[in-house]
């Protein structure tokens, strides 16, 4: 079936070697046109809010990397998923990968989180459903990880960690519904009010920028990665010493 | 998912009906197994109630021996002490029967794996789950508990340690292959279990203050149905990949 060839040479290491080498630049320079221009408009254009002054403005940071939290973990567990059913190895691969970017930006949402909290709040920490989900996201990124570290074997490892990746996936809407379930002093989502957005337009532009400057800044890390991935998995290969000698 | 690996078992290829007998049965026999071994070995059986017990103790100790006090964080006691006592039963849920080569012929058998599993589980919580469920009261009166809030707590706790062995099974054979794994289940299971112990604290906080503490139950029952539903899945594919 010519229609699925894509699909399978996607499985194959050499291909996902060369193509990802071939796509990073593709992703990585938007993703720096979109980061410096959005914290431009963010950090310079954007008039500051009526309440919070210029604190708000960390959430050009804060709302992106929470927003990237939940969405390396999705690509996470759909890949590990993938991996698990079709016995794919690239697929193990990507979701191996995934995790340390979705434990830096979770640690990242959390970092910002308590730095606005404190003057807007007056504590670095409060109990609210959001940090704490936030802080349990964390954890399950730990776990992944560990549980991963502490198999010798790669593809006990692989396949162990992603049924972890697919059983945590019941977390993520627990997270997303938080701010529905559990009353807290953490102010409602406020970029997707479809009939009146809550914020103007030069405000909301940047952050939409940094939105999708770090889902681009993702897959460029994420490529990046995965290539080193492949390179340690496939190192005895003999396709490696005619990808890597110059 | 393949419907025969649910309900019957995967070599046997019989019709719906048929094949959910012999099951049924090999589930049965495993669970009595488990509750005989069990009770052949009654100093492991106490030890996580004496573990629950022992938490409990310490917060008198450390916070204050007001009862008024007491009372406000017995919730959160009750159950911070639930759940590490029914994780430090987790870690031999699976072990001696994966050392002895048992998981193996389970695997080998031609029966449903994730029956045989989910009857090991339904022993663990009739082993550790229950009696905590019985316990907890004492432990509540302690701390200043009314009596009225009784059925509350052991509603409660009976219903929410239903989803804390369903969870902790996935994580037990997970980490079967590691060594000295304690620390790492922990890690795996505890934020899995996080809603268990929100829902919970809720409804043991509901029942002390006299109110109705049904909403929480029934979450805490959804969680419990959630967990009886997939949990044995992820476990059984868990299992078998700890086995190859």
């Amino acid at each position: 079936m010519a229609s699925w060839t894509w699909f399978h040479r996607l499985g194959s290491p050499p291909y996902i070697y060369s193509l990802a080498a071939r796509l990073t630049p593709w992703f990585a320079w938007p993703a720096a046109a979109l980061i410096l221009g959005g914290l431009y408009g963010g950090l310079v254009l954007a008039p500051p809010d009526y309440q919070q002054g210029d604190g708000f403005r960390i959430i050009y940071v804060h709302a992106p990397s929470a927003w990237m939290s939940l969405m390396v973990y999705m690509t996470m567990a759909i890949s590990a998923g993938v991996g698990l059913i079709w016995r794919m190895k690239v697929a193990h691969a990507v979701a191996a990968s995934c995790a340390p970017i979705g434990a830096s930006f979770t640690f990242c949402a959390l970092v910002t989180g308590s730095l606005w909290g404190q003057p807007m709040w007056g504590t670095f920490w409060e109990w609210d459903p959001r940090l704490t989900s936030e802080l349990i996201l964390l954890f399950l990124y730990l776990g992944y990880m560990g549980l991963r570290s502490a198999m010798e074997d790669v593809q006990r490892a692989d396949r162990s960690s992603a049924v972890l990746a697919v059983v945590g996936i019941v977390n993520v809407p627990i997270i997303h519904y938080s701010v529905t379930w559990w009353k807290s002093l953490h102010q409602a989502p406020s970029v997707m009010k479809l009939a009146r957005p809550a914020m103007p337009p030069s405000m909301l532009i940047p952050l939409l920028m940094m939105l999708l400057g770090f889902t681009l800044f993702f897959v460029a890390v994420l490529l990046v990665r995965l290539r080193g991935e492949v390179l340690s998995r496939e190192r005895s290969a003999s396709w490696i010493r005619e990808a890597v000698s110059p | 998912m393949d419907r025969r690996d649910l309900i019957g078992g995967s070599r046997d290829v019989r019709t719906g009906g048929r094949a959910l007998t012999p099951a049924l049965a090999a589930a049965r026999l495993t669970l009595v197994r488990d509750l005989r071994l069990a009770f052949r070995k009654r100093g492991q059986l106490v030890q996580p109630l004496v573990f629950f017990a022992i938490v409990t103790t310490l917060f008198p100790l450390a916070v204050s021996p007001e009862l008024s006090r007491l009372r406000d964080i017995a919730p959160g006691v009750l159950w911070v002490a639930a759940l590490l006592s029914s994780l430090l039963a987790l870690e031999f849920l699976f072990r001696d029967d994966a050392h002895d080569g048992t998981l193996e012929q389970y695997a080998l058998s031609g029966q449903s794996l994730t029956w045989l599993l989910f009857a090991k589980t339904v022993a663990h919580w009739l082993l550790t789950g229950l009696p905590l469920a019985v316990m907890a009261p004492l432990a509540g009166l302690s701390l200043g508990v009314p009596a009225a809030a009784i059925p509350g707590i052991v509603a409660s706790v009976a219903v929410g340690s239903v989803a804390l062995s369903l969870i902790g099974s996935v994580g037990a054979a997970l980490t079967l292959a590691v060594k000295r794994s304690g620390a790492l289940l922990s890690l795996l299971t505890l934020p899995l279990a996080m809603p268990v112990l929100i829902f919970g604290a809720r409804a043991t906080e509901l029942a002390i203050k006299g109110g109705d503490f049904s909403a929480p139950l029934q979450l805490l029952a959804a969680l419990a149905v959630l967990g009886i539903t997939l949990a044995p899945l992820a476990t059984a594919a868990a299992v078998r990949i700890n086995l190859e």
